[in-house]
Parts: structure tokens; sequence; C-alpha cells
């Protein structure tokens, strides 16, 4: 158990550092065209999408959020891992 | 300025229905990211209302998150859905349980034990099978139904092992003899606006549709809206999940949540939740 605790810590701490990746996009498109910061695979969010959902590599399988910010600029950043308080 | 918030750390499908919903209503919804909020607890309450609105929702995944931002709204004279008080006892079990017994609500027997020793002399008082739930968590995380006294000493010994100080707060319950399913309702103020029976998904107990559990539309009887609104009550009101469970003696309350998911219950009722949550905010924002 302490072993799975340490490993899910380390896992936190090294995608913190990826918070803030920017990446392309095409906003002239029906969906944004952006990277997953993991595997680099190509991901494709629909125009309507709202800044908060979670969206997942079709590669990799990593859960990402989609941010978008006050200009429009969208990007993904890795989703926040489940936490023992999570729930409704 | 009369506006109504959507505070949230993930959104949802719930989230994305009641922002569409607002939508519909021709209502401007102020939507934050918990996440990138910073407080200054001295800021001019104005400003924080010109970021929240004066009603908010608070949909935070994040229980303690949700709290917490429950806590300051209120203290800058926010309404929040649902208030402080409400959120700190729906969101531990045997708060929940407590408030129901106070207010006559039937619940399943529960016993508390602090100790591995104990819980193990709580368990032969319950009798097996039983179930052992954390006090905070959601969707069936880590509740476990103990068969036997074998399987409660593998339990009680990894809960030990665990470095967290409510997992050494056994929570045992008794296990209710009820159909392989159980009933979520959802009340919005004194209104019980929609119920669904949770069945199992193949191969577990659990009820959870998180867990995979499927729904079906549940007729709204005397029994289940009187024991509803009163478990509503008895937390403080507001919109709430409440689920019950058909014992051989008739329903007792077992769970209720405080920022409930309603996806199961919509796609099996049909009925217009998000656009009732709406609703009830315009009609806090009133009063």
């Amino acid at each position: 158990m302490a072993i799975l605790l340490m490993f899910i810590f380390v896992f936190r701490n090294i995608y913190k550092e990826k918070l803030s990746f920017l990446l392309s996009m095409d906003k002239g498109a029906k969906a944004f065209k952006l990277k997953c910061p993991e595997c680099d695979a190509d991901i494709e969010v629909p125009e309507d999408v709202i800044s908060g959902e979670i969206v997942s590599c079709p590669d990799c399988g990593l859960d990402l959020e989609v941010k978008m910010d006050e200009g429009g600029l969208v990007s993904l950043k890795p989703a926040e891992i489940e936490g023992e308080d999570w729930g409704e | 300025m009369n506006q109504i918030g959507l505070v949230y750390d993930r959104i949802r499908w719930e989230e994305k229905m009641l922002i569409d919903a607002s939508k519909r209503l021709g209502l401007g919804l102020k939507i934050v990211d918990s996440k990138e909020i910073c407080f200054d607890t001295l800021e001019d309450p104005a400003k924080i209302e010109e970021i929240f609105g004066n009603v908010v929702l608070q949909r935070c995944i994040s229980y303690f998150r949700g709290l917490h931002i429950t806590a300051i709204l209120e203290n800058f004279g926010l309404h929040v859905i649902n208030p402080f008080n409400v959120s700190l006892l729906c969101g531990n079990k045997l708060f929940t349980t407590l408030a129901l017994i106070k207010a006559g609500v039937p619940v399943p027997r529960t016993l508390i034990a602090f100790t591995d020793s104990s819980a193990l002399k709580a368990l032969e008082v319950l009798g097996y099978p039983a179930v052992l739930k954390p006090v905070i968590g959601s969707w069936g995380r880590l509740v476990a139904l103990i068969r036997d006294k074998n399987s409660a000493q593998a339990l009680i010994e990894s809960r030990e092992e665990m470095q967290n100080s409510l997992m050494q707060i056994y929570y045992l319950q008794e296990y209710v003899k009820r159909p392989p399913r159980d009933i979520r309702t959802l009340t919005i103020g004194e209104e019980v606006v929609a119920a669904a029976y949770r069945y199992s998904a193949e191969g577990d107990w659990r009820t959870n549709v998180a867990r995979g559990g499927r729904t079906e539309p549940c007729p709204i009887t005397s029994e289940i809206e009187d024991l509803a609104i009163r478990a509503s009550r008895a937390v403080g009101g507001g919109v709430l999940a409440v689920d019950c469970m058909e014992s051989p003696e008739g329903i007792v309350i077992h769970e209720v949540n405080n920022t409930p998911e309603f996806r199961g219950l919509f796609s099996a009722t049909k009925v217009d939740i998000p656009e009732k949550i709406i609703e009830y905010a315009i009609k806090v924002m009133k009063r």
C-alpha cells in the first residue's frame, strides 16, 4: 500500500510540471486540433467545448482537461487524478 | 447584482446540462473554475459577487474543495446551493446518519468504531454479512461487503495500514436484505422531482451508476416522497440526491448526496432536472 501511495504521489508531481502545456490550435475548423502533451498524438476537440471538460487521448488514454483562456486560446493539460474525497 | 454562478472543478455531463438549461432560460451564468480561484478573505464582497453572482451552484467534484469554497462564499454574503451546513452533513456518512436518526427517518442499523479490535466487536453485534463504508467518499469507492470474520480481519488490517485518519473511522452497517437495486430520488426544495431504480452491474453488489449500474424509472410513492422530503429537511434542504433501499420493514435511507449526479436519473425519467435546478436557484435569489 505504501508503495502504491508513493507511486501515486510521484506520478502526480510529474504531471504538475506539465500543467501549462500550451498547444497549437486551428480555430477556423469545426474542431480545435491539439496535441496530447504526453504522447504527441493529434486530438480534435469540438468547437463548442466548454473550458473544464475532459477529453481522453485516443492513443495513450490519458485524461486531459480542456482549458480556454479569455482570448479563446485552447490548451490541454493532464486532468487532476481522482482524490479520495471525490464524488457527489 | 442578481445573477447565478456555477463553481466547478471538472465539467461533467451534469454541469454541461446546467449551463445549457441556463441558456434556454435566457440567463447568463457566471462559470468559475475552482482550481483557478485565489480568495483574499478581506476582499470587498461586491467584487466576489461580481465574479460569482449572488446565488452560486457549488458543483465541485472534490468534497473538501467545495466545502471550503462554500464557507468562504457564504461568509461574503452569497447564497450557495447547497449551504455550508448541508454540505458538511451530507459529505460525511456518519453525520448524515445522525441527522436522519434525529429527524426520525429510518436508516440501516449503523455502528461506529475507531480501532481494529472495536470494529471486530461491532461486527459481532451486527452479524455477517455487514457493510463497511468510508465516512467520506462516493461512487461506492472502498465500500465493502464483509461476509465473515476472516474477511473482516483482512479488510480491517489493510485499513490499519492506510496512512489516512479517516480510514481509522469504521462506519459499519447492517446488510439490508433488499432486491438487487436501490432507489435514487432527487429532491429540490420541498419537492421530489424524480426517482429511479438503480440496478447493480453484473458482478457487483453495489448499485452506483458510477460502477456501471443501470437505471429504470421508479414511481414516487407516498412513502418514498414522505421519507425523501423528511431526509432532505433533516440535513437542511436544497438540491439533494436521497438514496433509499427497500428493506423488508419498508424504505430506509442510506445516503444523501450534496452535489448530485443525475445522468442516470435523467435518462430513466426524462425529467428536466437541470432546468428545475436553475429554476430553484432563481427562487432562492428572489427570497
